[in-house]
């Protein structure tokens, strides 16, 4: 058990980061190289302003329209990105490694609201999925990779929750939490996950087009 | 008219009043101004449903119930189109083509000005009709007309074959060919554009479409052996005889010769070839990447370049010059030989060049008023209207036609007055 | 292949997708499909495909969604899943039926309005991916009979109603004729060269809506505009060759468009109250010649009559009684930001203008735009009953008391006399010129 430990927590963690780091510079240089190669014009027509006009309406909840249509999938939508991305970040016991690894250490969220957001995280993957299965234009055009890619985003939070609660085999949870959270790094620039990296550029592009070629709103 | 040798180059200023014409007439049209700067002329009208011409002052000896497209031939002679009970014909100096047409329209002319065509329509057949002679065979259809330079062949594409409304199949099958003097080639296309006639008039150049995909050139009904994306217009090496055009491959274009790549280069955009009148250059419009405009001359692009547009290239007499318009930020630009002139301009005419290429000349209007540059320098006059400025043969005077202030204004200058 | 809805629906046949079908191979499919796939597309297509996190939020924005019933197929994303998706999937090894079905979608599924763009989080323009589509189709020849029949003619005529050059001309001196009935020295300056303003319009004008040249005429001449019309090809500004995915030949029509402007020595081309020819001479045609922006400024109908009313060049002798609505089209509101303008231009002309909702970038599509009434009588039940629900907001702002219906598009006007008619609606329907024409100061004729 021990050696399963030192593993995922050493070289696979060294993996993890590399692919996850290494896979996404690969991506967005290989599609911005794309847009040199192919769509140059794409280049003239970005603007600054539009861009983050664009990035910071659909980064405010509700200012978009189609936010105010769907008000829960809005709080939920919002709840689970913030969770998703800073419960990991900011939780303690995470920081405490980074500082072990690397002396490096910065705020982090007393474990009471870290626990909060984790469930928050993990009733957003619930909440999507019965969302894919039960509304008919979502099911449509729902694949096995969209199941996956929910899954590997809920399993480092479950067994994360899990090992914290010390319910069930905790060694097995904790190394259960580590693979689960490094294959969710490694996975975001090769499955869908990479909107995460896609998503500021596809907004920029088309903020510019709105704002800067068509004088609309985009939201 | 006489060559511009033995027009009046003494002669420092001649004024034609032409405001007051508004007074004889109920409406008076837009001027149009011989090339010696002699005459000036307008469409009139003198009632309803009659229109004459008036050319300094006098009146052509017949009106017709409608006149349209005033224009003087390069010889200095005055046409129209003009209207009689529901017949149309070309008007020569007040006096009519002998042939009537069911319409008639887009007259041209050949250099010297001594051969005028027109398109004409009658019985919903169309053709052309040059110097007063139609074209034997008519045709359903007819675009893209062309005269030659020395005006004894005209072209058009024809359509020769029929098909049924939104046959969409038929059409497909080709429709279309190429017609010099009124006789099509025997290959029919899906679409036939943008004629060119050979120097010695023996041969007929046209971008084609095989089918809605495969564009290329055919020459004398003889398509390329390649096919592109695309091609623009098709243009005669004066000295051999080859034809070349833009093409487009893989989404740029490049200029290619008899079909096959003639320049090294790529661009974005390429159009508008033109050939040095010794055949010795070619310069094109082009595109160097989205939105950057130049132009090439042999393949080598200018490294002055514009954002908006870049037009009207033209070769000096002795073929060693070019000039351009180009528009950047809203301002349009003389260039010459790849220098940008200082001023900008709200329009710009294609540069004039001297006979000896030594200067260029170009008409220009800002703010509304018009006045003319010379190698980068103004003409501190300005103007309600202009026209093109002419250099004289030897070189040292410029002729400038303007109207200031009502009146006609024939101006004889020194060219070192301007350009110093 | 995912059994399209609108197999059921059409059940005239048209012999364009039918016999250009019957051409197919496999072969062939594959090779066009991976011509714009991996040739002809890059980086956007790619971004789109993989950042779609298949969350379904775009088919809220879309008419044929929602007016039947939710049916997923018509989501802008299920259309998507059922064209490009597979397409990729099997990297173009598809059927020539599925081709077919593809053509459907995209050309008679789909307006190309973006309002999905303004509904996706990410921005993904699934108008783009409709018209990646359509290109595929119209290199496989499988196009629908009645808008490859416009296209036809944009070819030859380099207009979109076949009208001839002498036909044009001769329309232009009729109308001129006609009009000096309102005003004796009325002109429509042909090819004046230097002026400030050339008009240009869309085929069917002259072809079946003269009165429309006639009205501008009229407000030119009022206005004492420096203005032409060409006498030439070019003055057409309609494309529907950038609706069927012939994107070489919609180059070839913007350049005749432009190079006559640029002949004529125009300062501005102001053009009628179409929509999709602002798109195609504004946004799209421009950028295939090369050039970022039109070369020469375009200025459509509602932003020249907001200028000419704000500057006083036209008076308001009467205001337009009547209790009005507006139709915002895609083009010009969402794609050239024009919804203020024509608010202002509206409020000056009539004494009562109630707002419909949704309105301005959100307004509901008229389902003719992006080529789809092209397409034809076989689909006119396609577009009637795929926009039930401009019905609906259309029945809610008569409700509130309009009785008129302004839209300043050529494709809206059609589409909504057709919603009009089979809904039992009740609109009158006009252009802004129409309105304009009627309440404007005219010197005693």
């Amino acid at each position: 058990m021990h050696d399963l430990y030192a593993f995922v927590r050493g070289p696979l963690a060294w993996a993890a980061f590399g692919v996850f780091i290494g896979g996404s510079l690969y991506r967005l240089l290989h599609l911005l190289m794309l847009v040199h190669r192919k769509e140059k014009f794409i280049y003239s027509y970005m603007s600054w302003k539009y861009s983050l006009r664009s990035i910071l309406h659909w980064m405010t909840p509700f200012a978009a329209v189609n936010m105010r249509m769907n008000r829960v999938l809005t709080v939920v939508t919002f709840a689970f990105h913030l969770g998703l991305i800073l419960t990991p970040v900011l939780l303690l016991s995470h920081v405490l490694l980074w500082e072990e690894s690397w002396g490096l250490s910065w705020w982090t969220l007393p474990d009471g609201v870290a626990d909060v957001m984790t469930v928050i995280v993990i009733a957003g993957c619930g909440y999507f999925l019965v969302r894919r299965l039960a509304q008919p234009e979502v099911r449509y055009v729902t694949s096995a990779s969209d199941y996956v890619i929910l899954a590997i985003a809920a399993a480092p939070f479950v067994t994360g929750f899990l090992a914290y609660h010390q319910w069930f085999a905790y060694e097995i949870l904790f190394i259960l939490h580590i693979l689960s959270g490094e294959i969710m790094l490694a996975a975001i620039p090769f499955t869908r996950l990479s909107h995460m990296l896609f998503a500021p550029f596809t907004r920029a592009y088309m903020g510019s087009e709105f704002g800067g070629v068509r004088h609309a709103r985009d939201w | 008219m006489k060559h511009p040798e033995q027009w009046d180059w003494d002669s420092l200023r001649k004024e034609i009043p032409f405001a007051s014409w508004q007074g004889q007439f109920k409406w008076v049209e837009e001027p149009q101004v011989s090339p010696d700067g002699e005459s000036v002329a307008a469409i009139v009208n003198t009632g309803e449903g009659e229109f004459n011409v008036c050319i300094n002052g006098a009146t052509w000896e017949t009106p017709f119930e409608k006149i349209w497209h005033l224009r003087f031939a390069p010889d200095g002679r005055l046409t129209a189109i003009v209207s009689d009970s529901g017949e149309w014909t070309l008007a020569v100096d007040g006096r009519p083509w002998e042939n009537r047409f069911g319409y008639v329209w887009e007259p041209r002319f050949s250099a010297d000005g001594t051969s005028i065509a027109v398109k004409f329509q009658q019985d919903m057949r169309y053709g052309m009709a040059v110097n007063d002679a139609a074209w034997a065979t008519t045709f359903a259809n007819m675009t893209c007309a062309t005269l030659s330079a020395d005006g004894r062949r005209s072209a058009a594409a024809v359509q020769v074959a029929d098909f049924g409304e939104a046959d969409i199949f038929a059409f497909q099958q080709g429709t279309f060919s190429a017609a010099l003097d009124g006789k099509p080639w025997e290959r029919r296309f899906v679409n036939v554009w943008n004629l060119a006639i050979s120097p010695d008039g023996r041969k007929l150049a046209a971008e084609v479409r095989l089918t809605l995909y495969d564009y290329t050139i055919a020459v004398n009904g003889e398509p390329w052996g390649q096919t592109f994306n695309c091609v623009w217009e098709p243009v005669f090496d004066p000295r051999d005889g080859s034809v070349l055009a833009p093409v487009r491959q893989a989404g740029q274009w490049t200029l290619a010769r008899d079909g096959s790549p003639a320049w090294e280069r790529r661009f974005i955009q390429l159009w508008h070839p033109v050939f040095s009148p010794d055949g010795a250059n070619l310069a094109a419009v082009v595109a160097l990447s989205f939105g950057n405009w130049t132009v090439a001359v042999n393949g080598t692009p200018w490294r002055s370049t514009f954002n908006e547009l870049v037009s009207d290239a033209v070769f000096s007499p002795d073929g060693k010059r070019v000039a351009a318009i180009g528009k950047k930020n809203g301002f349009y630009h003389i260039i010459v030989d790849d220098s940008v002139w200082p001023q900008a301009f709200d329009m710009a005419w294609a540069p004039v060049f001297s006979p000896d290429g030594r200067l260029a000349a170009a008409r220009v209007e800002k703010k509304g008023k018009y006045t003319f540059a010379i190698d980068g320098r103004l003409w501190n006059g300005q103007a309600e209207a202009a026209w093109d400025p002419v250099f004289s043969p030897d070189g040292r005077k410029i002729l400038f036609r303007t109207i200031e202030n009502g009146s006609y204004l024939r101006r004889v200058l020194p060219v070192s007055e301007i350009a110093g | 292949m995912t059994e399209s809805a609108s197999k059921d629906k059409s059940k005239q046949l048209d012999e364009g997708l039918e016999r250009g079908m019957a051409a197919l191979t496999e072969a062939k499919i594959e090779k066009a499909i991976n011509r714009v796939l991996t040739g002809e597309t890059g980086a956007r297509l790619k971004a789109y495909v993989e950042t779609c996190i298949h969350c379904g939020l775009c088919s809220e924005a879309c008419h044929y969604f929602l007016s039947h019933d939710r049916d997923p197929r018509y989501s802008p994303v299920g259309k998507v899943k059922q064209t490009l998706w597979e397409m990729l999937k099997k990297r173009g090894r598809v059927s020539p039926e599925f081709i077919k079905q593809a053509r459907l979608i995209s050309s008679t599924q789909c307006n190309l309005c973006k309002r999905c763009a303004m509904y996706c989080p990410f921005g993904i323009d699934v108008a783009y991916l409709m018209l990646v589509v359509r290109r595929i189709c119209h290199l496989l020849g499988v196009t629908p009979r009645y808008i490859q029949d416009t296209a036809h003619s944009h070819s030859v005529n380099m207009n979109q109603m076949w009208v001839k050059e002498d036909e044009w001309i001769d329309t232009l001196q009729w109308q001129e004729d006609e009009a000096r009935g309102d005003l004796p020295n009325l002109r429509i300056p042909l090819e004046k060269e230097g002026a400030e303003i050339m008009y240009s319009v869309i085929g069917p004008e002259p072809k079946f809506q003269a009165q429309l040249i006639y009205q501008a005429a009229v407000i030119m001449n009022v206005a004492g505009l420096d203005w032409t019309m060409p006498a030439t090809p070019g003055w057409d500004n309609s494309d529907m060759a950038m609706f069927t995915g012939d994107n070489e030949l919609m180059g070839r029509l913007k350049r005749v468009h432009f190079e006559t402007a640029m002949r004529l020595k125009v300062k501005k081309i102001v053009m009628g109250e179409c929509g999709h020819a602002f798109r195609s001479v504004y946004d799209v045609g421009n950028r295939w010649l090369g050039w970022r922006m039109p070369p020469i400024p375009i200025v459509h109908a509602i932003d020249f009559y907001y200028d000419l009313l704000k500057t006083g060049r036209l008076k308001v002798a009467k205001k337009f009684e009547e209790p009005v609505t507006l139709h915002d089209p895609c083009n010009v509101v969402r794609g050239g930001g024009l919804a203020d303008k024509a608010r202002y231009v509206v409020n000056a002309l009539c004494e009562n203008f109630i707002e419909m909702h949704p309105n301005r970038e959100h307004n509901i599509c008229c389902c003719a735009g992006g080529g789809v009434i092209n397409a034809g009588p076989p689909y006119k039940m396609v577009r009637i009953e795929g926009n039930r629900v401009k019905a609906e907001q259309l029945f809610a702002v008569k409700a509130k008391g309009a009785t008129v219906l302004i839209t300043p598009c050529h494709n809206c006007h059609s589409g909504l006399e057709d919603i009009n008619h089979h809904y039992h609606i009740g609109f009158e329907i006009k252009f802004l010129g129409d309105i304009l024409y009627e309440v404007i100061e005219k010197p005693a004729g």
